[in-house]
């Protein structure tokens, strides 16, 4: 009986999984595929389609490691330091999360565009913020902000100053302890926080969407392609660029628990 | 001398951890920090390895004024209750940080290493991480891991403390003869008196931030400074106003010169030791503990109705804090 009730709740939960998740991922690459392999590679090899893909690879190769340093860095003033208004500080953090990313697309114009408070400045000395490279950086940086300092503030609790009070004693200087030991022991937190910036930076639509301008082979990621192709009804590209982005997550994802397994979990545990 | 300190106030908040604290460790020695919860001796060992800084005051370490030096440059080895190990360092990797980071030469780090595995009695275990080690290999190992630099002055905050009754005992017996064999100066804190009687040359009691009473644990023991250090130290029992300890109590059938008729409540058998718990004429509650053969002797029953007194030099008034003269003055019907 209990077997049986196991299996069925085993059953449920996979059943849940597999609608809601594998099924539509599935047939984004059943599409993909309908016309042929050549027809999928000719979709993803059009110039616009490889600049969107080296596009979005940018943009997560220069906003995951900002994101990161920041994210380490915050998470250890705001666990560890003492300064005024860190309850302040705390919530701002979380404020991408809150913002619906149409609404921090607006206020980037708003700061940066011709119009805005730098902008104009910008402009006269030649620089370009909104409709081009920079803007949609700022989005991406913006929007996945917070992860990492959200992950790695309660495994930062978690350890306590114990082990970094031993390091000092010890006669280990801040940089050493923190790269000996710190780091060393918060790193599964920062890299489940440095999964979650990259699926955001890879599959943020909204606030790119608002600063991009949508200059096909210029200043389109991945998921503006997406939607491009769609209004198009270019249902092959669109299907195939969005396997595209489903392959770099998967590929992501992959990695990491490759990374996991390999370097053996004794963060979790041990006591 | 191994660690001065002068003076030394440390707050909290509102609260004061450590009040005008002064105490001298000679060098060599194995010293307790005694106290209940909240009475800064943690505080105190803090300071002095330079976790925590005195709002004034000085701290020296061998004779040179490390007040206002960082933790590292101290030349301290601190050991936590907890264990603070390195959880993502192996056995030997832990042992070497402090070795490591002084960017010692490879070759002399294994054999320090080595000599240390064999002093704490973990050859074999090099290659094991923490948490695959029980709770005293644990703390042995952040033993070693502090010994490895040389300290001067080895500071341990409750190292017995998250360990079960066998294992602390064995340890508290093997730091001893440690600290016999190395001799470096030690500082331990403790809340268990029998724990700082049985390891400590020299017994610190401390309580609301204040040092009470300086000692070996017999002068402790025998002389206490306080009713605080008294009562601390060891079990007390009341006579009237006077504090005593209950062995100290003499318990007769027939009434005797100075003695205070008690009913007995309860015997307690523990062994060796009796302990009759008795209400007196007055109806305050008192224990006293006999060793079995006195309590045969007087063939302890529920009700019974026992004189008791002060004993020995008690009697005499002598030992008991000068506050409550009114021992021995009891009246008998």
């Amino acid at each position: 009986m209990r077997t049986r009730n196991r299996l069925a709740l085993r059953t449920l939960a996979l059943g849940y999984l597999a609608v809601l998740l594998v099924v539509p991922v599935g047939f984004v690459f059943y599409r993909t595929f309908e016309h042929g392999a050549s027809a999928a590679w000719h979709a993803v090899t059009t110039p616009s389609a490889t600049h969107a893909f080296w596009l979005t690879i940018e943009l997560v190769a220069i906003a995951v490691p900002l994101n990161t340093i920041f994210g380490v860095v915050m998470a250890i003033a705001l666990v560890r330091g003492r300064f005024r208004g860190r309850s302040i500080v705390g919530p701002l953090v979380d404020l991408p999360l809150a913002l619906s990313p149409v609404v921090i697309g607006l206020a980037l114009i708003l700061v940066w565009g011709t119009k805005g408070w730098f902008g104009q400045w910008l402009t006269d000395h030649g620089l370009q913020i909104i409709f081009s490279f920079p803007g949609l950086l700022l989005a991406t940086i913006f929007v996945s902000l917070p992860f990492v300092v959200r992950e790695t503030v309660p495994v930062l609790r978690e350890i306590g100053t114990e082990q970094e009070e031993a390091a000092e004693t010890l006669g280990a200087g801040p940089f050493q302890t923190f790269w000996r030991v710190t780091l060393p022991a918060i790193r599964w937190g920062v890299a489940y926080g440095v999964i979650l910036t990259t699926a955001r930076a890879l599959g943020e639509f909204g606030a790119v969407s608002v600063v991009s301008g949508h200059l096909a082979g210029s200043t389109e990621t991945l998921t503006l392609q997406v939607e491009d192709r769609y209004e198009a009804f270019d249902l092959t590209g669109a299907y195939a660029a969005a396997a595209v982005l489903a392959l770099i997550a998967i590929a992501v994802l992959a990695s990491m628990t490759l990374l996991r397994r390999r370097r053996g979990d004794v963060a979790w545990a041990s006591s | 001398m191994g660690i001065v300190v002068r003076d030394v106030t440390k707050r909290f908040g509102e609260f004061t951890a450590l009040d005008g604290v002064s105490l001298e460790v000679q060098s060599g020695a194995l010293t307790a920090l005694l106290g209940p919860s909240g009475s800064g001796k943690s505080t105190l060992l803090r300071t002095i390895a330079g976790l925590e800084h005195a709002d004034t005051g000085r701290v020296l370490i061998d004779g040179e004024d490390r007040t206002d030096a960082p933790a590292r440059d101290r030349g301290v080895g601190f050991v936590f209750q907890h264990y603070a190990a390195f959880r993502h360092m192996t056995v030997r990797d832990n042992i070497a940080f402090g070795l490591t980071v002084r960017k010692m030469a490879k070759a002399e780090i294994e054999e320090r290493v080595r000599e240390l595995l064999a002093l704490v009695h973990l050859d074999g275990y090099a290659g094991r991480l923490p948490a695959q080690l029980s709770g005293g290999q644990r703390q042995r190992m952040s033993l070693a891991r502090a010994l490895a630099v040389r300290p001067s002055v080895l500071l341990l905050d409750e190292p017995f403390g998250a360990l079960d009754a066998t294992v602390r005992k064995e340890l508290r017996a093997w730091l001893r003869r440690l600290h016999n064999e190395m001799h470096v100066t030690t500082l331990f804190v403790t809340h268990d008196q029998e724990e700082a009687m049985e390891v400590a040359e020299e017994i610190v009691v401390m309580h609301e931030g204040r040092i009470e009473q300086v000692g070996s644990p017999r002068d402790i023991y025998e002389r206490p400074a306080s009713d605080f250090v008294m009562g601390f130290v060891g079990p007390v029992t009341h006579l009237h106003d006077a504090v005593m300890r209950p062995h100290d109590l003499e318990v007769t059938l027939d009434p005797v010169p100075g003695s205070v008729q008690a009913m007995v409540e309860r015997v307690i058998h523990l062994g060796f030791e009796v302990r009759v718990e008795l209400t007196s004429g007055d109806g305050a509650d008192l224990w006293a503990q006999l060793t079995r053969a006195e309590a045969e002797q007087l063939e302890l029953a529920e009700g019974q109705i026992l004189h008791v007194r002060p004993v020995g030099e008690l009697a005499s008034g002598n030992g008991v804090s000068a506050a409550h003269p009114s021992v021995g003055l009891a009246r008998e019907p």
